[in-house]
Parts: C-alpha cells; sequence; structure tokens
C-alpha cells in the first residue's frame, strides 16, 4: 500500500491511525479556581466548567456539542486538545490515553488534531500572506519539504476549500468574513489531520454565507474522510453537518442521540425547550407550534443546583430531581439521557 | 383608511469613509400601521440598522449625514425638528432598545433611576413618583423580586434581565412606536425567547408599533405582522409576513430562504447558498445592487436600478423579472 506523499506514518506512540474510535473521553471534569484577595491569594471556590462528561466518537463521524453559553462545549473541546488542563478524567485519541502526555508528546498527537475557530478576523494573522498562514501548520511540523512541494500543496489547499489561485498572495483584511473562514478551514487540512474540531465556525458570518461554509464542511468530510467535533449553539446549523448530537448543560451532557431522533423526538426536558425556543422560518407553522418556554436563565456553574442540574428550570421538576443527580441513562440505539422521568428505577 | 403611524419617504442617509461617502441607507420607503410589528431584515451592512437611527435622528455627524427623505410621525416630520423637537420624542412617543443592554445602560446609576428618567424628563413625573412606577414597569416586564432590585446597578444584573431592564424603560412613557435593533442577538437560545415574547406581549397589550430588526428569518416569521427585506442599503421586497414566505419573488429573498438551515426540512438535501460575497457598499454595481450574484440576471439589471413594483396586496419587489413562478 502506497502513502500519500504529506500524509507521513504516524511516529510510534501516537497512537494507532487504523483505531475506530478516534476520541474516548471518560468523566471528564475541568474546573478553574476562583480566587479572591490582593496580595495573598485565596482560593474560594471553583468555576465548574466541565463536570463529568462522557463521549465516544467514531472514525469518519460527526458530533455535535450543543448548548447555550458556558454549558462547557469549548472547555470540552480545549481539553481533548489538551489545550487545558483537565481536573479528572480520561481522554483518549485513537486508542491512546492523553491525559498526561506532556507537550512535547501531544505535538505530534495535534497534527492529526486541528481546529477551526468561530472568529475569522481574530483567527488570522493579519501580516501573514494568505499562503504562509495555510502553510504555518507544514512548517510547524516539519512536514514542508522542498518549495515547489510547499507552494504545490498550498495551492492545492487553496483550491479545496473554494478560493483561487491568486488569492495566495493577498493579506487577511481584503477578505469578507466567508472567505476568512475558508482560510482557517485550509489551514487545519494543511496536515492531513483525522480530527477537526470547530468551535462556533460559521456562528460569526452572515445567512447567506453560513450556507455555503456548512455545505463545505460536508463536503470535505465526505472527500477527505474526515472525523468532527463541532461545537455550536445553532441546533439548525449542527443538524445539517452532524448526524449525533450530544446536548450540554451546565457542564454535563443531558441527552445524546442520533440525528433523527434527537430532532423528531427529543426526552430530556432541556433538550425540547431549546428545540421550542428556536423559530422557525415558516410563519405559518410558527403559528401552530407548541411553546413550551421555560423560564429563567442558565445559573452559574460556580454553584451548579444539587440534584439535577436543570430542575430549577424544568416544567417537569419532581421532588428527587432536588435531592439526586440524574446520571445518563443509555436507553439504546445510541441514545443516552440524563434525566429522571427515563430512569429505570 | 387611517393614516400609518410612520411613514418613511426616500430617506437617503450617506457616510463619509476612507473608501470615499457611502450610501448606507438608500431611498428608502416603509410605513408601519399603529400596532402593527414590521420587522426589517437583511445581513449585516444591509442598512438596517442605520435606517432605525435614522427615524430616531441619532446619526452621528460626522461622518454620517441624512441627505434626504422624510420621516412622517403621527403628522409630524422629524427631520425637520429642532434638537429640543426630537430629544421630545425620543424615549417618549417612539422607544429603542439596543442589541447591547451593557453598553446602553448607565452602570453608575442605579436601575430604577434609569427607568424613572425618562418619565421624570418626559412627563415632569416628582422623582419619587416615577420610581413608584418604575416599580410597576418592573413587574410587567416579569422582573423577579421588581421592588429589591431597583436599587441595584447593572452588572449586577445577567443579560436577559439587563434586557427586560431595557423593555421597562421603553415602556416607560407608553411609546405609540417602539424600535427593537437585534435586541436578542447577545442573548442565549432559551432567553432570547422569553424576552421576544415578552416584548410582543406588552406591544399586543399596549397597543404599540413595534419595527423588529432582525437577521433572524425565524424571529421574523414568529413575530413580524409585515416584513421588509434590505439589501445593500435598499428594500428589494416588501410583504405581508405570511405571504412573504409563502410566495417570496425577489431572488434575494428566495435565497435566503433556501440558504437558511431549518429544523424541520430534509438533511439529505444540501443547503443552497447563495454564491459570491455581500455587497461592498464602497463599491456598489450600477443597477440592482442584487445583480453580481443573481442567477437571473439580464443586461438591464446591471444598468437601471429596478423600482419596487407592486405584485400583489401591500407585496411589492424591487425586480425587473418576471418573478411569479
Amino acid at each position: 500500500m502506497t502513502q500519500e506523499p504529506d500524509r507521513a506514518p504516524a511516529a510510534p506512540g501516537v497512537g494507532d491511525p487504523r483505531h475506530q474510535e478516534i476520541v474516548r473521553v471518560e468523566g471528564l471534569h475541568v474546573h478553574f479556581p476562583l480566587r479572591r484577595g490582593v496580595l495573598i491569594q485565596r482560593r474560594v471556590g471553583s468555576i465548574k466548567a466541565v463536570d463529568g462528561v462522557d463521549l465516544a466518537l467514531e472514525r469518519g463521524g460527526a458530533l455535535g456539542l450543543v448548548g447555550e453559553s458556558g454549558c462547557g462545549k469549548s472547555t470540552t473541546a480545549l481539553a481533548i486538545l489538551r489545550m487545558l488542563e483537565p481536573t479528572a478524567g480520561r481522554i483518549a485519541f485513537e486508542g491512546r490515553d492523553i491525559t498526561h502526555s506532556s507537550q512535547d508528546e501531544m505535538r505530534p498527537i495535534r497534527r492529526r488534531m486541528q481546529m477551526v475557530y468561530q472568529d475569522p478576523y481574530g483567527s488570522l494573522n493579519p501580516r501573514m500572506k494568505v499562503r504562509d498562514i495555510i502553510g504555518e501548520p507544514l512548517e510547524v511540523h516539519g512536514l514542508a519539504g522542498d518549495p515547489p512541494t510547499y507552494a504545490e500543496r498550498v495551492a492545492e489547499l487553496i483550491a479545496m476549500v473554494g478560493l483561487l489561485p491568486d488569492m495566495a498572495d493577498r493579506y487577511p483584511h481584503e477578505f469578507s468574513g466567508g472567505q476568512r473562514q475558508r482560510i482557517g478551514i485550509a489551514r487545519a487540512l494543511a496536515v492531513n489531520p483525522t480530527l477537526i474540531i470547530c468551535d462556533e465556525p460559521v456562528s460569526a458570518l452572515d445567512v447567506s454565507i453560513q450556507a455555503q461554509v456548512v455545505n463545505l464542511f460536508i463536503e470535505l468530510k465526505e472527500r477527505l474522510s474526515l472525523t468532527y467535533l463541532f461545537i455550536a449553539h445553532d441546533l439548525a446549523v449542527v443538524r445539517h453537518v452532524c448526524e449525533r448530537i450530544a446536548v450540554m448543560y451546565l457542564g454535563r451532557i443531558v441527552e445524546i442521540a442520533r440525528r433523527e431522533e434527537l430532532y423528531k423526538r427529543p426526552l430530556h426536558p432541556y433538550t425540547q425547550a431549546l428545540l421550542a425556543a428556536i423559530p422557525v422560518a415558516d410563519p405559518e407553522l410558527e403559528a401552530r407550534r407548541p411553546r413550551a418556554i421555560v423560564t429563567g436563565e442558565v445559573p452559574s456553574a460556580l454553584n451548579p443546583p444539587a440534584g439535577c442540574r436543570f430542575h430549577p428550570r424544568c416544567p417537569q421538576a419532581m421532588d428527587q430531581c432536588r435531592r439526586i443527580d440524574p446520571g445518563l441513562t443509555d436507553l439504546g440505539q445510541g441514545r443516552s439521557v440524563a434525566c429522571h422521568l427515563f430512569r429505570s428505577q | 383608511m387611517p393614516q400609518p403611524l410612520l411613514q418613511v419617504r426616500n430617506l437617503t442617509t450617506r457616510f463619509t469613509t476612507q473608501r470615499g461617502r457611502v450610501t448606507a441607507v438608500d431611498n428608502v420607503s416603509f410605513d408601519i400601521d399603529a400596532g402593527e410589528t414590521v420587522a426589517l431584515v437583511g445581513e449585516s451592512g444591509s442598512g438596517k440598522s442605520v435606517t432605525a437611527l435614522s427615524i430616531m435622528r441619532l446619526i452621528p455627524s460626522p461622518p454620517g449625514r441624512i441627505e434626504g427623505g422624510e420621516v412622517f410621525f403621527e403628522g409630524r416630520d422629524l427631520l425637520k425638528l429642532d434638537g429640543a423637537g426630537i430629544r421630545g420624542v425620543r424615549g417618549n412617543n417612539i422607544a429603542m432598545i439596543f442589541q447591547e443592554p451593557m453598553s446602553s445602560l448607565n452602570p453608575a446609576l442605579s436601575v430604577g433611576l434609569q427607568i424613572a428618567e425618562p418619565i421624570n424628563v418626559h412627563r415632569g413625573t416628582a422623582w419619587a413618583n416615577a420610581l413608584e412606577q418604575a416599580k410597576v414597569l418592573m413587574g410587567r416586564v416579569r422582573m423577579p423580586d421588581a421592588a429589591s432590585r431597583l436599587a441595584s446597578y447593572p452588572h449586577q444584573y445577567s443579560g436577559g434581565m439587563r434586557q427586560r431592564v431595557m423593555i421597562a424603560m421603553a415602556l416607560a412613557c407608553s411609546p405609540r412606536l417602539i424600535i427593537a435593533d437585534e435586541p436578542t442577538t447577545a442573548l442565549d437560545v432559551t432567553v432570547q425567547a422569553q424576552i421576544l415574547d415578552l416584548l410582543k406581549e406588552l406591544t399586543l397589550e399596549t397597543g404599540s408599533s413595534l419595527l423588529l430588526i432582525t437577521h433572524d428569518l425565524g424571529v421574523v416569521a414568529r413575530y413580524a405582522d409585515r416584513v421588509a427585506v434590505m439589501y445593500g442599503g435598499r428594500i428589494v421586497e416588501t410583504a405581508p409576513a405570511r405571504e412573504l414566505y409563502k410566495h417570496p419573488h425577489h431572488p434575494y429573498t428566495r435565497g435566503l430562504m433556501a440558504s437558511v438551515p431549518r429544523l424541520d426540512g430534509d438533511t439529505a438535501q444540501r443547503l443552497l447558498p447563495i454564491e459570491g460575497q455581500p455587497p461592498d457598499l464602497a463599491q456598489m454595481p450600477a443597477g440592482c445592487a442584487f445583480s453580481p450574484r443573481c442567477g437571473s440576471v439580464s443586461d438591464i439589471c446591471r444598468s437601471a436600478r429596478p423600482p419596487l413594483t407592486q405584485v400583489a396586496a401591500r407585496h411589492f419587489k424591487a425586480c425587473f423579472n418576471d418573478t411569479r413562478a
């Protein structure tokens, strides 16, 4: 079997590139200490941004991580990339435990997990030409090769994301938001990663441009057999890209299910509230839609409510919801829900 | 037929920028009837916010200038009022709610004072009395423990609570028209629904009109009676909401509807994006603003500007093509 020229064989100890399970996260906790005091900083508590998350991502899959701001979806992603230290739990990438890998050990692994950021303005260096931005990961990972190979690879990436060849010598400010996001995607693809973590990749874009970028993500996934962890607050966008969706609330996953089931029959009251809150672009349908609107706002992750974290806002809260924390219960067919309504007693 | 509450006629607002003079609002005309919710929908740079700021005479000058048109409100042209005249309208007959509640509230004043201020200023009500009314308003926007929260400051509130304060301030003088510029874009979805429901409910209750500025076609579908679609500073189509979603005529409106990801519908079907980039106001095409991205463009579209023509009752489009489909 011949390797693709730019897909170097995996270095020893990096993990198995044929491993079916790309990411496995078990009992992940990421807490941020909260300190008070002017001279002597005293730890007065901790913000439990991620507080017990389990998830698994298969090769070639696309998992959507959705929830409102502060639910811990971005923190989960940064912990998987090991850009944030997990407080507790275990993270495996392609079958290898990377929870405690050093930054040196992480470098070859990060080549296989790349990130696309939300802000197409802040994430590109304004002083670098597009060709250098896209080529930089190749340099960093020592994959640049001789100048003609390098130039060819950059040109290939530019074409892959739907930009024009003559755009390579321009600077980021000359591009619109959608084009900048394409540059960010090309940069992520440069080193042939297996996993792409996308953190709100289209939420900063205009409506007419969002669809272009969403379609690009779908095409690239098929063409390059990529695996996505797709973080977004927009459930309609996630629905188009991901076949499995995990809903997060206050540091926990409350429901995880296949796309069709989640949107047709959401089980967790929070998932139901989230879907009901999003208006659909159809006035006649809107007039008929049931409106189960939850009251209040997401409480602080500093002191999450006891029992089920959603119980203060839940229209179906029962006595046990205030006392007992419902763990994720596997309901079969790839669906798990953390709610007392669905726990076998 | 009664007079519309607000009549905007040929409104044009330009800005002087480093790249030359740009026309942010280009010959825009529309009406709002009493009690009606009209949505101004468009993408960033389409001119929807500048239209709202022009109505309120809040365009910073320089660099901006309202160069033409009329804005009739209750029989008066707001563009002809002097400083004192327009100040008597703002926050009194017309109130505005902005996207960022934190930057529209004074961080150094208690919330109660800020809600009471317009009552004191416009109605001449004594402070003690105005504060009493502020407490009532806090209750009307469903503020939990309204009475005890009057003395707290904006930073002690969450984003959703701040937007409730903004709504209370807007309602303070029982305005005939409320202009809400992306009032929930900065909020989470579950809170967004709460705030917009509250706003809609209160306008229905008080009979005031609402000009809702948004980029979200779902929000428009849920809350608007009538819609004006803006593109490149111009209104390209306007119609009653149901009519617009059922029979969109302008290629841009149609494109927008086909490109928006939805919670329903077929996921096997790819989204149909509008190709190309949004218009650059400093380099507008000679004819129709949408012509460089339009799938059914013809010669006349590149040279002449299409006027708004009627296609159905209260339904107008600015397109040369025969768009009956």
